[in-house]
């Protein structure tokens, strides 16, 4: 066997789709589907929010109705200094960190005081306040949203102009969201993290701070979240507050639950089962009888439902029962 | 100052506030006493407005209409509770969240399949539809309809929950659901009949906006939000607290919009005053909630013996 492959077969999967993602541009380009290319973009991005969203929920048990308001930061932090016909993409990569950072941390401090269905209910009531503001700034385009025109530019350093570019620097932040996300889940402060889910008073008595670790660990979210967000206005060239509406929250966390929370890998499945779901049921539906096209979040909807009620674990927990099979038969 | 303005936007927020209360004080109760987070309470909403306006439309007058209806909703209540409800309870909330989102999209494409994508207008008799003269006060006679309605159901779910021996097995429930079970109360009776009179009460609130807004799809999904606010600023499972916060919140919403403009005028131009005003009005009901969470989590009215 191959040392460097790891031996599940949960774990090969992964490895050969990121393989796949890798080169995905070529072969789109050699089968002449530039739309493929888009979707895939779109896709991964959408991942990255995903991962960031699993970090808090998955990992640390913190469920947040208001994760997308992070994307509409980011993706304003693009939006408004192109307004000013500020193009400079390293202006909008640091106003999107210290933005989101800001906004992880004053609303975090708040939310973070609260538990379970009432973390859930003030995460939304921040993201409505984000929302409600951008619908407000008239100045940017208040509902109608803004237009940007041209993409972040990096002078000196690598391009974002063109959809192969601009997939590679997406493919680059994914990576390196799940290798810091996979860091920090087996450091130390990610074990006290997860510990904190399971039992946060034996955390406590152990003499951990949790409330400063949960803290931490929704900066870093909400900061991995904005740079999403940065990489969707650059890629969408049109951002609006509808970006960030609790619809949006709500399926970043159908993605994560869908591929399997907390799993490194689960929101990556989970947003592309997703993305695939939304793109390509409505002309499945159009297939069986011409005037269902419509009709596509009937199957959609019940899909949620039979996934809640049959699919524990999501597709992650569909593979991992694929592991323990094989390895009982090897016995 | 213009005081018949003031006091017509005071019975526009009245007006919204029991709206809300129908829809809320339903949804407090199953979340209390079932510790269910049901999103999809708006679809109730939804259903009750197109079920009205169906049999408005094959020719019944409004008041039959809103009696046939609100049994249907009964009826939908009941078996959405038996069919998919029931086998969330013992989930966790984030399992409610999902299956509850799918529900609304389910619910969306069936109406979208039954009564088409455009909306319905539900037209009313003209007994309601004229105007009543108070004073110097002219108001539509729907309006006080609506006021007299919501209050009406206030009072008699009031007496419901307070004087009766359901009410007393609902209080109890939201108070501590364990020791109610423990005690021999038929449990699942319980949460049939506390889903149904909630997916009903809903179905109301939706029939009694739908002459003014018109029945639409996805009609239900921004005021559920409104809703849950609503539940969390009361205390969750507490219909007193989802009435006086309902009543709160409507005004709060309607004053804002009517009046943080002309607050607005006074720093930025005009233009700019009448754009922002509705959004930081919409925000301001935000922000009340996330206060009253941040120094009360467990609500303004909390159940007895319930603490956060």
């Amino acid at each position: 066997m191959m040392a460097w492959l790891p031996s599940s077969i949960s774990g090969r999967c992964y490895c050969i789709l990121l393989a796949l993602l890798a080169v995905a541009p070529w072969i789109f380009q050699w089968a002449d589907q530039p739309f493929l290319l888009d979707l895939l973009s779109r896709g991964l991005i959408l991942a990255i929010a995903a991962t960031s969203l699993n970090l808090i929920m998955g990992f640390g048990g913190m469920v947040s109705l208001g994760h997308a308001a992070f994307i509409g930061i980011g993706a304003y932090c693009v939006g408004i200094p192109a307004y000013y016909d500020l193009y400079n993409g390293w202006v909008h990569l640091g106003l999107t960190v210290v933005v989101s950072a800001a906004f992880a941390l004053l609303t975090g401090a708040v939310s973070l005081r609260t538990k379970g269905v009432y973390f859930i209910m003030i995460t939304l009531a921040f993201s409505q306040m984000i929302y409600f503001t951008f619908v407000s700034l008239e100045e940017y385009g208040g509902d109608d949203g803004l237009v940007i025109y041209f993409r972040s530019e990096f002078p000196d350093f690598l391009t974002m102009q063109g959809p192969v570019a601009l997939y590679y620097w997406i493919f680059a932040t994914l990576l390196l969201t799940l290798f810091l996300v996979h860091r920090l889940v087996h450091s130390h402060f990610g074990r006290v993290i997860v510990g904190a889910k399971h039992n946060e008073q034996r955390m406590q008595s152990l003499g951990f701070d949790t409330y400063r670790y949960r803290l931490t660990c929704y900066v870093i979210s909400g900061v991995i979240c904005g740079l999403a967000g940065m990489l969707l206005g650059n890629f969408t060239g049109f951002i609006s507050p509808e970006m960030m509406s609790w619809i949006r929250s709500g399926e970043l966390i159908f993605m994560v639950v869908m591929g399997g929370s907390g799993f490194l890998f689960g929101p990556l499945v989970g947003t592309g089962a997703f993305v695939f779901l939304e793109q390509y049921l409505p002309e499945f539906m159009k297939f069986l009888n011409s005037s269902w096209l419509e009709y596509w979040h009937l199957p959609f909807g019940l899909l949620l439902v039979l996934l809640v009620l049959y699919g524990k674990g999501g597709i992650h927990g569909m593979l991992s029962k694929l592991d323990s099979k094989t390895q009982q038969s090897g016995q | 100052m213009d005081w018949g303005l003031l006091l017509t936007q005071l019975m526009n927020g009245l007006q919204l506030g029991l709206l809300l209360f129908l829809l809320a004080s339903g949804l407090t109760l199953i979340f209390g006493i079932m510790d269910f987070i049901n999103l999809s309470h708006g679809s109730f909403y939804m259903i009750g407005a197109y079920f009205c306006g169906s049999i408005v439309a094959r020719g019944g007058s409004f008041l039959v209409a809103v009696l046939i209806a609100l049994a249907g909703m009964f009826v939908v209540g009941a078996v959405i509770e038996r069919v998919i409800a029931r086998r969330l309870y013992h989930a966790d909330h984030l399992d409610h969240v999902l299956a509850t989102f799918g529900l609304i999209l389910i619910f969306d494409a069936l109406v979208h399949i039954v009564w088409g994508p455009s909306g319905m207008a539900i037209p009313l008799p003209a007994i309601l539809d004229g105007q009543v003269t108070l004073g110097s006060l002219v108001l539509p006679t729907y309006r006080l309809v609506i006021i007299f309605g919501g209050l009406l159901v206030a009072a008699i779910l009031g007496v419901l929950v307070t004087r009766s021996r359901l009410g007393m097995m609902i209080r109890a429930g939201a108070s501590n659901r364990t020791m109610v079970e423990a005690l021999g109360v038929n449990i699942h009776k319980l949460f049939l009949i506390v889903f149904a009179i909630g997916a009903t009460m809903s179905g109301f609130s939706g029939m009694l906006i739908a002459p003014i807004t018109e029945a639409s799809i996805g009609m239900g999904n921004d005021i559920i939000i409104i809703a849950f606010v609503v539940v969390i600023v009361g205390g969750i499972g507490s219909v007193k607290g989802a009435f006086y916060a309902s009543i709160l919140i409507g005004l709060i919403d309607t004053l804002g919009r009517s009046y943080l403009d002309d607050l607005l005028k006074i720093f930025m131009s005009l233009d700019h005053a009448e754009t922002a005003a509705p959004a930081l009005s919409a925000m301001l009901v935000y922000i009340l909630m996330a206060v009253v969470l941040a120094f009360r989590p467990q609500g303004l009215f909390p159940p007895a013996g319930v603490r956060a």
